[in-house]
């Protein structure tokens, strides 16, 4: 398959314009999915009670944070290995969104966390490499808008992306490696989930509603940010045509 | 390896002709950690158990007010374009830029900090391991600066920026190594946190020059 044929901003535009139907009518119908079954027909937890509908947020979020994370260090190698002008764009378009999610992580882990273990907030190895996860976001985004040419901030920001994705795994297994207070996985093991198929409804809802929700807003920031290219560089030629005028 | 070898020189003579730049970071760690000793109060038993950490934190941020220059002077006297077109490969060059950093910033802290660590009354058990832990994850700080130093060259915010791009790197060899120092001061062994320092500045030194080279070369392109 031939991805420089999407290197065009009109190509992108076509493809973008044939699959945004598809990922926000996906985001609403299972989010709305997801926000019934987690809200109403699905129930309380032995242990938890009602806060199990908080995890109904916070798994799915911090799977995205993780998954945007990933599609950012893609995003990045494809900007330095091919230079590739729509790897750049995206990856500075998804930035804000996967950090979004992080927050959104955290906030509600936090909320989650309160009732049930008592604290707002624990220094455990796998909300510190979250919040970590939350700070490599932030910096890729100063870093991204820091310099006076955009390619050059793309590029930048590509190799933050791509170092600081060792983050990722560290995530993923700071639960085993560490044995603290966040509960190790309970979907993603070897044998059956450990969470009883009237919650794994809602939850899956939620994280596939999630999925579409990101691609549909990553497609709306890629387009915005191709327009903003454009006008940029139709500014440019405005003054340059004016100058010249003013010459002669 | 010989342009290495004078890059590392010229880094050093350049050093000792302005020592200053070398106090002036000695003197923010020595100042910074008493702040803390203000800020915590006097009582020995409370510094005791900061000691370990506030030493490490103070050692960190003076590594990193020390980064800015580490490739700007060069981007701004316009030495950068000719280290990315000498026939010397970029990534060893690299390397030598952080050795000769780590001995001008890291290796006069790494002196100064028993000092330190007795004005903040560390228990007397501690001090060896925690020469060993500065001597294992100073480098990695100066490894991780490089790539922030080299992503930041030429970007309007520098300074903040760079404390933006670096200090998340910087929370793990900060956990392990006062891991260590915590552990040691407890009785119990030190090593598995040691090991986990060395082989994240073994991870350090791996990526570093292909991360900061590419960086480089970009800035000067």
């Amino acid at each position: 398959m031939n991805w420089h044929r999407y290197a065009s901003p009109a190509n992108f535009k076509r493809l973008s314009d044939r699959l945004m139907p598809w990922t926000a009518g996906g985001a609403a119908v299972f989010l709305a999915i997801g926000v019934w079954t987690g809200l109403f027909a699905s129930p309380a937890d032995y242990q938890q009670g009602e806060t199990v509908r908080i995890m109904y947020v916070h798994v799915p979020a911090a799977w995205m944070s993780m998954f945007v994370y990933a599609n950012l260090a893609v995003a990045g190698a494809a900007a330095l290995v091919w230079r590739h002008p729509l790897a750049e764009v995206a990856g500075r378009a998804i930035a804000p969104v996967g950090a979004a999610f992080t927050f959104l992580c955290l906030v509600t882990g936090s909320l989650w966390g309160k009732p049930m273990w008592g604290t707002w907030w624990v220094w455990d190895a796998r909300l510190t490499s979250v919040l970590i996860l939350f700070f490599v976001y932030l910096a890729y985004m100063a870093l991204n808008s820091a310099f006076d040419e955009p390619e050059r901030g793309a590029r930048a920001s590509a190799v933050l992306a791509l170092v600081g994705a060792i983050n990722l795994p560290i995530i993923k297994f700071s639960v085993d490696w560490w044995n603290t207070l966040h509960q190790p996985a309970s979907i993603t093991r070897l044998d059956a989930p450990a969470v009883d198929p009237s919650m794994l409804v809602p939850l899956f809802a939620m994280a596939v509603g999630f999925t579409f929700f990101f691609l549909a807003v990553a497609l709306v920031r890629i387009r915005a940010e191709l327009l903003e290219r454009r006008l940029e560089a139709l500014r440019h030629a405005r003054v340059a045509g004016s100058t010249i005028v003013e010459r002669a | 390896m010989n342009a290495a070898l004078a890059l590392v020189v010229r880094d050093l003579r350049l050093a000792l002709r302005t020592p200053a730049e070398t106090l002036t970071i000695l003197a923010f760690f020595v100042i910074a950690a008493t702040l803390f000793a203000f800020g915590i109060g006097p009582e020995p038993q409370a510094l005791a158990r900061v000691a370990t950490g506030i030493v490490w934190v103070v050692a960190l941020l003076a590594c990193l007010i020390s980064l800015d220059r580490l490739f700007q002077s060069e981007a701004d006297d316009g030495s950068l374009d000719q280290l990315v077109l000498a026939p010397a490969s970029l990534e060893l060059l690299v390397l030598a830029k952080c050795l000769a950093q780590w001995l001008t910033t890291a290796l006069p802290l790494i002196v100064v900090s028993p000092i330190v660590a007795t004005m903040l009354q560390l228990p007397a058990q501690g001090y060896a391991t925690l020469l060993l832990t500065l001597l294992l994850g100073t480098p990695s700080l100066s490894l991780f600066g490089a790539i922030g130093a080299a992503l930041s060259v030429g970007a309007r915010k520098g300074g903040a920026l760079l404390a933006l791009i670096v200090l998340p790197l910087y929370i793990p060899v900060l956990i392990f190594a006062v891991a260590a120092v915590e552990a040691q001061i407890a009785g119990l062994s030190p090593r598995p946190h040691l090991f986990l320092l060395a082989g994240f500045g073994v991870f350090a030194l791996t990526i570093t020059p292909f991360a900061a080279a590419a960086a480089l070369r970009q800035a000067s392109e």
